[in-house]
């Protein structure tokens, strides 16, 4: 099924990607499809990869096997270092 | 109990007076400041910006002072934590906790600070002699966090 999420990327991956958000469409089941979908466009889009890469959707953390819904909002950010 | 997400300056002694104002039952407080230093991993640093994920901020703290109340007899918890730019020596997160006895206070401000390092949406980026560097996770962090996973 072709779901709309809101994606959202924070701190060194916002920077690297030259964007803050954008609304993804596609046949998402899973954070972790979210984030297959944007790693097929190469290039930056590869910082994705890293380890470390921390998620959250509808602004709690999770993991990449985290199940995704028709207008969820998901975060991809690195390990953060806040304190 | 209470957190705030701020960019403005706040008075450490001022907070830890206030954790015991009005409640002659509070026995013991502990609190804890985290604040800006001026070199960090080999270089100078003139200051950092705090940026962070405005909406999942406050939530990701507030989960983080419900388990300390659901795991300890507080009688107060506060969570500040500011954002923005910070220059060296000010402070950037304090937690405090009062109880009956000293233990519960301990132990929940150090479960605080250790959750909120590695689950609280948060980002330093580093103004440092060499240009800007953004403050790499620490697996120290995750190591003092996992001692407070709790069996089942």
């Amino acid at each position: 099924m072709t779901i709309h999420v809101q994606v959202q990327f924070f701190a060194r991956f916002r920077e690297t990607l030259g964007t803050e958000s954008e609304k993804l469409e596609g046949a998402f089941a899973t954070v972790d499809a979210v984030r297959q979908h944007l790693l097929e466009r190469g290039g930056v889009w590869d910082v994705l990869s890293e380890k470390g890469i921390m998620c959250a959707r509808n602004q709690e953390l999770c993991s990449l096997d985290t199940a995704v819904e028709p207008g969820d909002e998901v975060a991809f950010f690195p390990t953060v270092t806040g304190g | 109990m209470s957190v705030r997400v701020q960019a403005a300056a706040f008075d450490p002694g001022a907070e830890v007076n206030a954790m015991h104002d009005a409640n002659v039952g509070v026995g013991a407080v502990v609190s804890f400041v985290g604040y800006v230093r001026d070199f960090n991993d080999g270089r100078e640093v003139a200051g950092m910006f705090l940026e962070h994920y405005p909406g999942m901020t406050e939530k990701a703290l507030l989960n983080i002072v419900d388990e300390a109340q659901q795991r300890w007899p507080l009688l107060k918890l506060e969570v500040i934590h500011r954002v923005g730019n910070l220059e060296p020596g000010e402070p950037i997160v304090f937690v405090a906790a009062a109880s009956a006895h000293r233990q519960a206070a301990f132990e929940a401000c150090d479960f605080v600070m250790d959750y909120l390092k590695t689950r609280a949406p948060f980002w330093k980026k580093e103004n440092t002699s060499e240009g800007p560097r953004w403050v790499e996770g620490r697996s120290s962090d995750h190591k003092a966090a996992d001692r407070w996973k709790q069996e089942g």
